[in-house]
């Protein structure tokens, strides 16, 4: 059993701020993280391999910094990494990135489970899980929170509106992940990154995954970034401040007067 | 690499904006390192144009040949009865808009088990043309059945616009689809317009700290996606029906490689769902338990509204995830939306920023939410809304 998760390192968005005089983003001192979706991936990816001994390879795209990703997640407990890094890569949308990483999957040859996770917290498209399953021309369950291997299938627990639904595919499959129900953090452990310093890791160019260079870097995504702006301003509202009591006083002041309550 | 042009003036202006760090200032002139990621946040700051984003070669493809603005309806079961997905008409009125402006055709392309009590409400918002496929193998989402009827639709009509809900059975389909027809698609667009030839598809980007305006120009059909209350909903053609093409497209073996094996739906006691509910009341770190939430419920119930949640509370285990409004979670549009100590993360405030009114509790007066609101209240939820649950059902009496 070879599961392979596609994991992505992200600025933490929930860090970035706006300078509120120049209206351009405040990046210093926001971290590098392991984009929490794909965390969330390797956790269930690393559940499987508890259960069925499957081998564990983390898959990620980027430019030489996202080794520590790929380190964490050797930390963790994952088997092989494997890097794509190359100026060829540079300015891919979802269509090119899910061409490149499928171009490497297919490299890396025997695959059971592709994992991803829903999606990126610096883009929050969702849309490379997808695109890799149609380039391996495998089926896909998308946004799920609970995934296991049974008898040669994988069942997933996929979120719905209202509820969820439990599906079965075929293996080769690929699962996005969101966060898991039963999920517990886990840190590496002081053995486990000591470990990871000796598992195996490769760096691959595009000519080495044999990628087509028309499909990969700005030529080969459809979409352009046309224009890049400050979003709207909002007019100040009415602020008010006192005793419990009479804050509550207003409150319901306020919810006749926009007639909610009578 | 983005390209500096010796043009440059030095005035360091690009080196804030680009999220990555590639930007820095070197006698006095700005130089790019390997980070660059060819976003292109930095081009349309610099004063002097000296900027680029490297050229590409031209599209292949025909793409004057593509005509029409389609909009994939996605039917739902409620109470035993199918009906079309509200978003789908918000999707048909901002559909309707473009398609006149383009002075072409608006179609609706409806999938599943049984679509023709659906028709009418599609041709009263505005759609010329519909599309249906239907049959006993289309009554359930899936991916591949709904993909391959979609790709033979594209290919055989040739739109040059696809709009699709940005919801779970939205966000699965459509990029399967963008991957096979090697087509562009910007997720979760909160405008929508027409520049020239291209649709100009306008997206929160880096956490919704940035607004981008995404174009497709050598790739057709432009294909975009967005969440539901993103846009307004309005009857065009009450009375008139469109013309209904009905479409026979045989389900792939393809299609039975994922199952369904079983439903399951939350316990519907939290009166309505979130993305339709007229009023919402959520909670965020500030209601500190799960047993706290149940000061909110009383109130959601006594107003007739949902309970929502954000992240924080979503990620402490207090509400399940499918109370979450946000970026990760779901876009609300409601009448009245009280924010209960809730900071304000913009990942939250993107999510119900459309609200009609804001009302913010929170003890922090400094909090981000007060930027949004239309009313705050600086002060502690705990002892304020529990007098406040006692005056809404004094006012029902």
């Amino acid at each position: 059993m070879n599961i392979i998760v596609c994991i992505k390192q992200v600025p933490d968005s929930t860090r970035v701020k706006v300078d509120p005089k120049t209206s351009t983003l405040v990046r210093a001192g926001v971290p590098s993280i392991l984009n929490p979706y794909d965390h969330f991936a390797l956790s269930q990816a690393l559940k499987l391999k508890a259960k069925t001994g499957a081998t564990v390879t983390v898959l990620s795209m980027g430019p030489n910094q996202a080794q520590s990703v790929i380190r964490l997640a050797l930390g963790l407990g994952a088997d092989k990494g494997i890097l794509l890094s190359d100026r060829a890569f540079a300015g891919s949308d979802t269509w090119a990135t899910s061409y490149a990483l499928a171009t490497a999957i297919k490299k890396i040859g025997s695959h059971d489970l592709i994992m991803c996770g829903q999606m990126a917290i610096d883009g929050d498209t969702a849309q490379t899980g997808p695109g890799i399953a149609f380039h391996l021309g495998i089926p896909q369950i998308t946004f799920c929170d609970g995934v296991d291997i049974s008898a040669g299938k994988v069942i997933a627990r996929k979120i719905i509106d209202g509820g969820h639904q439990v599906m079965e595919a075929d293996l080769p499959a690929l699962i996005t992940m969101t966060m898991p129900f039963d999920y517990v953090a886990v840190y590496p452990s002081f053995m486990g990154s000591f470990n990871a310093q000796k598992k195996p890791t490769e760096t691959w160019t595009a000519a080495q995954i044999g990628a087509d260079p028309k499909k990969l870097g700005l030529e080969g995504s459809p979409t352009r970034v046309d224009r890049i702006f400050p979003p709207p301003a909002r007019p100040k509202g009415d602020i008010f401040s006192g005793s419990p009591a009479e804050l509550a006083d207003k409150l319901i002041e306020i919810l006749k007067k926009e007639s909610i309550i009578k | 690499m983005i390209k500096i042009l010796p043009n440059c003036i030095g005035c360091g202006k690009c080196v804030p904006v680009c999220p990555f760090g590639a930007l820095s200032l070197e006698n006095r002139k700005a130089v790019v390192n390997s980070a660059c990621t060819l976003c292109g946040a930095c081009v349309s700051v610099c004063p002097v144009k000296a900027l680029q984003m490297p050229q590409t070669a031209a599209a292949s493809a025909d793409i004057s040949s593509y005509k029409g603005v389609w909009v994939f309806v996605e039917v739902i079961e409620e109470k035993g009865a199918l009906k079309n997905r509200p978003v789908s008409l918000e999707l048909l009125t901002k559909g309707r808009e473009l398609a006149t402006e383009l002075k072409e055709e608006l179609c609706a392309v409806i999938i599943g088990g049984n679509n023709s009590a659906l028709y009418a409400e599609l041709s009263a918002y505005g759609a010329d043309k519909i599309y249906s496929v239907e049959g006993p193998a289309y009554t359930d989402y899936n991916t591949a059945a709904y993909a391959n009827a979609m790709i033979a639709l594209i290919n055989k009509y040739k739109p040059s616009i696809v709009l699709y809900p940005s919801t779970y059975t939205g966000r699965d389909l459509a990029p399967r689809i963008a991957a096979q027809i090697h087509v562009g698609l910007t997720a979760d667009c909160t405008g929508l317009s027409i520049k020239g030839q291209n649709l100009v598809q306008t997206r929160p980007a880096f956490g919704g700290n940035i607004m981008a305006d995404i174009l497709c120009p050598g790739h057709r059909p432009q294909m975009a996606t967005v969440r539901p209350n993103v846009m307004g909903r309005k009857v065009v053609s009450a009375g008139k029906m469109a013309q209904v093409i009905m479409e026979v497209v045989p389900v792939t073996a393809e299609a039975g490689k994922v199952r369904i094996i079983s439903k399951e739906m939350e316990a519907t006691a939290e009166v309505e769902k979130l993305d339709e509910a007229q009023i919402i009341i959520s909670g965020g770190r500030g209601l500190k338990t799960a047993e706290n939430f149940n000061l909110l419920n009383a109130i959601a119930t006594e107003l007739g509204g949902a309970v929502g949640a954000s992240r924080a509370a979503i990620d402490a285990g207090w509400k399940p995830k499918n109370h979450q409004v946000g970026q990760s979670g779901v876009t609300v549009k409601p009448k009245l939306y009280m924010a209960c100590g809730i900071s304000g993360a913009v990942q939250h405030i993107v999510g119900m920023e459309n609200s009609e009114v804001i009302i913010a509790i929170n003890k922090d007066g400094s909090a981000p939410i007060f930027n949004v609101c239309k009313y705050g209240i600086v002060g502690d939820l705990h002892q304020i809304l529990p007098k406040v649950l006692e005056a809404i059902k004094d006012s029902k009496k």
